[in-house]
């Protein structure tokens, strides 16, 4: 029976369950020391000394700081970023000094006391202040990359439109708050380096830490603990804590192990990028796409890190999924003294997204035609053509998503009932029910999955094991049960007999890293080459049938193996046929294919404390194919409780550069009874290039509640409320504003 | 000495009276189940059974615990086979990352033994202290739903 299409038992579920899996911290390392982090209590400055107080015994401790790496560089896109701030701190929590102590307690007593003297600087702390170029931080102008994407002529098409619509919508910081915090610990033998630890990508580490101790391939390697959670968190950051964990233990010539507590892993770590976003939109008056001029601006934080990749896909999923004849975006991404933003699920979609969902409100108010009318009008479809001027060939589920969350969610009714309800003052709260689709782009942006040439392996051994080769991680969202199906099913093998092989860079080649929805559709597909070459190796070792039991399987593989230990089936990535794109004026096909995700919101609002609750959300997703229908429905599920939580309740709030709720007492994320009930349907538009007809679906659940949350509180308040997140202090703040305009 | 009572075993203490639980059960007797989400009683990730009602362990002195029963996640299943509530988690995708898992499946299983309501409102509010940031809960609720279900089953099937 076919793996694929069934929703086959959590590969490590057992282990998750019982207790027995290995978090980093639940490793008991022998010898191993336990390392704190000195950071920046200010945004900007000088550092004038760093001054360790004799009243603490220091012969206890092992201190490092900037003159203990080699080359202290965290390697990532851009140069730029210290291991350790070297005579200056560009934002507040800037890691200093590391201090490493046999007791985790006494080693945070140590911070207690080392005093850092500072000539100040003046901060910069927000977009505009970074625009404003008040302040240089960033080469001549603040600019850490910017994008221009065109088609046709946008200032001729928005002069030719009957109706122009603008907006300015805004949107916050959001803390990825997986539930295990950062982790990572390290050791030297004979000059090599092992690291270990919560991760999504082990040779990000791998190559961070050759480029920060002078190593060459052989001497690093990198190990995955079972890691909880990361949804980007955990993308880049690991770099930071595995060099710390490595400098620490590399002068104690002993083992470290650095656990961030919470506090430390929400204030210190990367966030989801704050973003401007403006829209011109000119459309004709029966509300056909004419014209949309777009503007987006970022803030990035203090280093370069990830934020050009970030607002590469903000950039390119500006216009929503939708044609238009005269697109410009115009993005950009800027310095500011915060700490540095990163990767977390949607990439940059789920800002530029919001606006472009949330402005057809607004176009609906102007021609008087619905928005849900208007998306049908516009909305993608086999052939049509993208802002970068990319043709959908196929796969193109827009308007069946948008269908089915319109009828499944009876919208329709709703929003005329909603209407009559409202219109009575005496109910005590308003109600409304918002619409948002969605695009999400699968795999890396452009020619990013030519340049990272992944690779992926199956191997048999004489002792009849199916294994599969991937630095792919297992976070959470299923890579070990879909590896096990795909692989399973390629060759026609029960999928008892295919085990994963941990992610460790000594052990499985460069599948690339974990993230941007890459995961099943990309290196899935490159497993499934894999496996279909050593499908018809097993074929001819078996005498043209592929055995069935392990017993006769052992037997084809000692065949197989003639003598070795094992036998290995690498494939490496090749881009699908006729896919094109250009760096330079970033046109082209910017993906091999995209996904399509609807939801309709519906909510209520209290109308004496203007609290939003969700009722229910119901959603339709184009993943291709699910190749485990329980475990793709539980990424749309999880995805659209996290867009849920930064909708409604998640707040991060900055003073002076810093967060100053870093606890989840004060920082909220949805509980049990936060989270609505959700309706899941899976739309399935196979995509050739996909195993199985596979797209991506990790994203996308990110990218959608968030504007149809805030369009059905529109409609509920009759407020059309531009900025996130929507705490009744946002609402009561607009609710005023409105109540004196009229 | 404290002198408590884990997962069936009598155990002995003798450090610091205000040890947390929590560290005491992960560092002294190597019981590593037991997760630490936030430190602070927010995430319910450490949650264990003191005498069998579900406690956040990063807020109880070992103190608290002298001459009581601590119940840890290690005690639902056997080498060979999990609980049901474990099971049913299993089965209907209740654990991703499975951080929060331990201290999820404790709550569940304390609502399993106290003969709780299966109806979804009632689950979501007893499970309303243990914050899961993968699932978004729907296959939790359903996970829960599946073990008290089959509970129900097997009491009817008695009655019969």
């Amino acid at each position: 029976m076919p793996a694929v299409g069934t929703s086959a038992r959590r590969y490590e579920g057992p282990e998750k369950l019982s207790g027995r899996a290995l978090y980093l911290d639940d490793h008991d390392i022998p010898g191993c020391l336990f390392g704190v982090t000195l950071r920046s209590e200010i945004p900007r400055g000088r550092i004038k000394n760093v001054v360790f107080d004799r009243a603490f015994p220091w012969s206890e401790c092992v201190v490092a700081t900037a003159e203990d790496i080699p080359t202290n560089i965290v390697a990532l896109i851009e140069d730029d970023q210290p291991l350790l701030a070297d005579g200056i701190v560009r934002h507040a929590l800037e890691p200093i000094a590391l201090i490493a102590h046999e007791s985790r307690e006494k080693a945070y007593e140590a911070l207690r006391f080392v005093r850092v003297e500072y000539e100040e600087l003046p901060p910069v702390l927000t977009i505009e202040d970074s625009l404003s170029r008040r302040e240089i931080l960033y080469g001549s102008d603040n600019v850490f990359k910017r994008y221009l994407v065109r088609r046709g002529d946008v200032e001729k098409g928005l002069r030719e439109s009957p109706v122009v619509v603008e907006g300015e919508y805004r949107v916050p910081h959001q803390e990825q708050a997986y539930i295990e915090n950062n982790a990572m610990a390290a050791w030297w033998k004979d000059g090599a380096l092992t690291v270990m630890g919560s991760l999504q990508c082990p040779y990000y580490v791998h190559k961070a830490m050759k480029k920060l101790f002078g190593l060459s391939d052989g001497q690093v390697r990198v190990i995955q603990a079972t890691t909880g959670g990361g949804f980007g968190g955990k993308e880049e950051y690991p770099n930071m804590i595995g060099g710390h964990a490595a400098a620490l233990a590399r002068k104690a010539g002993r083992p470290v192990k650095i656990v961030y507590d919470r506090s430390e892993d929400m204030a210190a770590t990367t966030k989801r990028h704050p973003a401007i976003v403006r829209h011109r939109t000119g459309l004709s008056r029966d509300g056909r796409l004419i014209a949309q001029d777009i503007q987006v601006l970022m803030d990035g934080g203090a280093y370069v890190t990830l934020s050009p990749v970030v607002l590469s896909r903000g950039t390119i999923h500006a216009p929503g999924p939708y044609e238009c004849p005269n697109v410009r975006v115009d993005a950009s991404v800027l310095a500011t003294n915060t700490p540095p933003n990163g990767a977390f699920r949607g990439f940059g979609a789920p800002q530029t997204l919001f606006a472009a969902e949330l402005h057809w409100e607004k176009i609906a108010a102007a021609t008087g035609i619905d928005s849900l009318s208007l998306r049908r009008k516009n909305a993608f479809r086999e052939g049509s053509v993208t802002a970068t001027g990319q043709v959908l060939k196929e796969s193109v589920g827009a308007r069946e998503v948008l269908d089915l969350a319109v009828g499944k969610s009876g919208y329709l009714k709703k929003r005329s009932s909603y209407k009559r309800w409202n219109r009575d003052p005496k109910k005590p709260c308003w109600k409304g029910i918002g619409l948002a689709l969605v695009h999400h782009g699968g795999g890396f942006t452009g020619s990013g999955e030519v340049y990272l040439a992944s690779r992926a392996a199956v191997s048999i051994g004489r002792d009849g094991l199916v294994r599969v080769l991937a630095a792919s991680t297992e976070i959470g969202q299923g890579t070990n049960t879909l590896f096990s199906q795909i692989v399973a099913d390629a060759l026609g093998l029960p999928r008892d007999l295919v085990a994963i092989e941990n992610p460790d860079t000594a052990k499985v080649p460069d599948s690339g890293p974990t993230v941007a929805s890459r995961t099943c559709m990309v290196v899935g597909g490159l497993l499934r080459r894999a496996a279909d070459d050593l499908r018809s190796a097993l074929l001819e070792a078996a005498g043209g049938s592929i055995p069935q039991s392990r017993s006769k399987l052992r037997q084809a593989a000692v065949r197989l193996c003639a003598g070795e230990k094992e036998r290995r089936f690498e494939a490496s990535y090749e881009p699908p046929a006729g896919v094109h794109w250009d760096d330079k004026s970033y046109s082209g096909d910017a993906y091999a294919v995209y996904s399509y995700a609807a939801v309709a919101a519906d909510i209520e609002v209290d109308k004496t404390s203007f609290e939003v609750r969700v009722r229910k959300i119901t959603t339709a997703q184009d993943i291709g194919r699910a190749i485990n229908p329980l475990l793709a429905a539980g990424q749309v599920t999880g995805g659209t409780a996290q867009a849920v939580g930064w909708a409604l309740y998640e707040n991060v709030v900055m003073k002076n550069g810093r967060m100053t709720n870093p606890q989840l007492t004060n920082y909220i994320i949805p509980t049990a009874l936060d989270t609505p009930p959700m309706d899941v349907i899976l739309v399935e538009k196979p995509f050739s290039g996909g195993p199985f007809g596979a797209k991506g679906v990790g994203e996308l659940p990110m990218d959608v509640p968030a504007p149809a949350i805030a369009a059905a509180v529109h409609q509920a308040t009759g407020i059309l409320i531009p900025e996130l997140p929507l705490i009744p202090e946002t609402l009561h703040r607009y609710h005023d504003q409105t109540q004196r305009q009229r | 000495m404290i002198k408590l009572n884990v997962n069936g075993k009598r155990r002995s203490f003798s450090g610091p009276l205000f040890k947390r639980l929590i560290d005491v059960l992960r560092e002294d007797f190597r019981l590593t189940g037991t997760k630490e989400g936030c430190g602070e009683g927010e995430c319910g990730a450490c949650t264990v059974f003191l005498d069998g009602e579900p406690v956040n362990s990063c807020l109880i002195p070992v103190a608290h615990a002298e001459g009581r029963k601590v119940e840890t996640i290690e005690s639902l299943a056997n080498a060979k086979k999990l609980g049901v509530m474990q099971e049913a988690f299993l089965k209907r995708g209740g654990a991703q990352c499975g951080i929060c898992t331990p201290g999820m499946v404790m709550t569940a299983e304390y609502w399993r033994r106290v003969g709780g309501s299966p109806e979804p409102e009632a689950i979501r509010n007893v499970l309303a202290g243990n914050l899961c940031r993968c699932t978004g809960y729907q296959h939790i609720v359903d996970s829960v739903i599946e073990a008290l279900g089959r509970r129900r089953k097997k009491a009817r099937g008695q009655k019969a």
